[in-house]
């Protein structure tokens, strides 16, 4: 296992593009630190967001995992071009050729993706707990570790979406056509959407049936924690609105995430295995 | 003598196209094997099913008697089809570092192997500024890191201008000399002929001849004979034992021989006759008649 990383890590770091958008992504992610500081003084009026509530343990394990998932599309880049270079330089010809087998080919780029997820995941809590434990205005021990399941959902949620480019990656063997793809398919996913609230207003049909396709059912694991927010419930308050909204990670989307994933890694094996190179 | 690579009965179709048909032939070890044939002869594909990039339609390949997996087999293999193939954005160093990683050997050889192509100068150097033929060493050098069983080329020289065949030519000889197996496809015969002791030769995905080169070179040669007196050559020519026929082109005559018979000797019995010639040379059919011999022949 290892030594399939290795042969990923020595693809991948030597590339420079791929170089600076992974230094990219993990320096953006430190950066959810810099919201923090965001500081408005109108004299009259003081606002700092970090004192909005936004790193009170639980909530920022939801708010920070669901602002770094936004970040996921570097990765996306780097993991669709690393798949599809290998059919542009013919690379992966070579590598069979030189005794990799199909499936530790597919198990190394699998392996890259779930480290890339396992990083971003790890680096998110120890940002996060580092926020937590500067702005929070509890720190006790049972509040700060209640409420990881976002952590586990990212980790998910990531492993997922990564799989989902690998896959395009080895089906389409262009980067640019491959990202194209998944911006079509996005689309896709929401034009079904739109026509499913169409042919019912409440829209509890489209979201009984789009929780099944793979974006979306990324997107369900963690939601939207805006509404969450303090500041934000008072103001709808004021003018009358409530929200009812369900944050919580359910174990059936996790089920569905998981799902899409194992069927997309094993699509791209079958596929790898049926082609002619 | 140990098999490396039996192929039996092997069939390749691309739709209605059989680039492959009902192919057999072994590769034993110490041996120099070329594979011949025109372009579109299923050279490549039959290497590229042995190599584990291209799924056979039926018949069965098995690499060191089916003692392990292909996967496995081809990390003690050393190959190089059609183009060099390598990661454009690292240095040639980089670059056969990750092919000692996937083949499980440590990088010690590494320097080694690039100075015998004569690219260790070169080897800080991006692949991508590298020329057609430092790419072909490169990846010969690839191919050698390994100390392998057995050497497969496929087109080694295709699209190199002169100086670059020829020191690909020279490196090949130079390896085989060292006793490694080496396995040649090309399409040109006198690359093969130079250096390959035994032969398969395919047309339209079939096997026409496969043994030793000079077996199949089986002829006794041929006379070419010039003279002022061409009817009286001709007439004893034509009662000769040793002569199977001749041929009339201008003023050469040509005589194939049914026995071996040398010059001088041939030479004294026409002088004896009162026939001197201006012009007498023996030749040898050279593989490429030959091949083109074999290959016409099934044509029709």
């Amino acid at each position: 296992m290892l030594r399939l990383l290795n042969i990923e890590f020595i693809k991948l770091w030597n590339n420079r593009a791929s170089k600076i958008l992974i230094l990219a992504y993990f320096i953006l992610l430190s950066c959810i630190a810099l919201i923090a500081a965001i500081k408005f003084d109108f004299g009259f009026f003081k606002f700092h967001l970090a004192e909005q509530g936004i790193f009170n343990f639980p909530y920022i394990w939801h708010f920070n995992t669901y602002v770094a998932a936004a970040l996921k599309f570097f990765l996306a880049i780097v993991i669709v071009s690393m798949m599809a270079n290998e059919y542009s330089n013919k690379t992966i010809k070579q590598n069979l050729i030189d005794g990799l087998s199909k499936k530790e080919f597919i198990l190394s780029k699998f392996l890259t993706v779930a480290v890339f997820a396992l990083v971003s995941t790890i680096f998110v809590f120890i940002i996060s707990l580092t926020l937590g434990y500067i702005f929070s205005s509890f720190t006790e021990t049972s509040i700060v570790f209640s409420d990881l399941e976002y952590i586990v959902a990212f980790f998910i949620k990531l492993l997922g979406f990564f799989s989902f480019c690998l896959f395009l990656g080895i089906l389409i063997k262009r980067s640019a056509f491959a990202l194209g793809f998944l911006f079509v398919w996005y689309m896709a996913e929401g034009f079904a959407r739109i026509v499913l609230n169409l042919w019912d207003k409440t829209s509890e049909y489209a979201d009984a049936i789009t929780q099944f396709f793979p974006l979306q059912s990324m997107s369900n694991l963690i939601k939207q924690p805006f509404s969450r927010l303090g500041a934000v419930k008072e103001m709808a308050n004021q003018v009358g609105e409530q929200f009812n909204f369900d944050y919580t990670v359910h174990w059936y989307n996790i089920i569905i995430v998981l799902f899409w994933t194992s069927l997309f890694v094993i699509f791209s094996y079958k596929l790898l295995q049926k082609r002619d190179l | 003598m140990r098999t490396i690579l039996t192929i039996t009965n092997l069939t390749k179709k691309y739709g209605l196209l059989t680039a492959v048909n009902n192919l057999s032939f072994t590769i034993k070890k110490g041996n120099v094997y070329g594979i011949l044939g025109p372009n579109g002869s299923g050279k490549s594909t039959t290497l590229g099913i042995a190599l584990n990039v291209v799924n056979k339609t039926s018949g069965d390949f098995e690499w060191f008697d089916g003692t392990v997996s292909t996967h496995e087999a081809l990390k003690k293999v050393g190959a190089i089809i059609e183009r060099p193939n390598f990661y454009p954005y690292m240095t040639a160093y980089k670059n056969l570092e990750l092919v000692c990683k996937i083949k499980g050997i440590d990088t010690s050889k590494i320097n080694e192997k690039l100075e015998l192509v004569d690219l260790i100068d070169r080897k800080d150097s991006k692949f991508k500024t590298f020329s057609l033929g430092m790419k072909q060493r490169l990846a010969i050098a690839s191919a050698l890191l390994n100390d392998p069983e057995i050497l497969i080329l496929d087109e080694p020289t295709n699209g190199l201008d002169p100086q670059g065949i020829h020191k690909i030519r020279a490196l090949i000889q130079q390896i085989a000399s060292t006793g490694t197996t080496i396995l040649l496809a090309s399409h040109l015969l006198d690359e093969v002929e130079k250096v390959c002791t035994h032969v398969v030769v395919l047309r339209k995905g079939k096997k026409l001849y496969s043994g030793r080169v000079d077996e199949m070179i089986s002829s006794h040669g041929f006379f070419e004979l010039k003279c002022e007196d061409n009817i009286s050559l001709i007439s004893f020519l034509e009662s000769h034992p040793s002569i199977e026929k001749t041929i009339r082109k201008d003023d050469l005559i040509t005589a194939f021989l049914n026995t071996p018979l040398s010059a001088s000797e041939f030479n004294k019995q026409l002088f004896n006759a009162g026939i001197p010639l201006s012009h007498l040379v023996l030749r040898k059919e050279s593989l490429e008649e030959q091949f083109l011999k074999l290959t016409d022949n099934t044509s029709s």
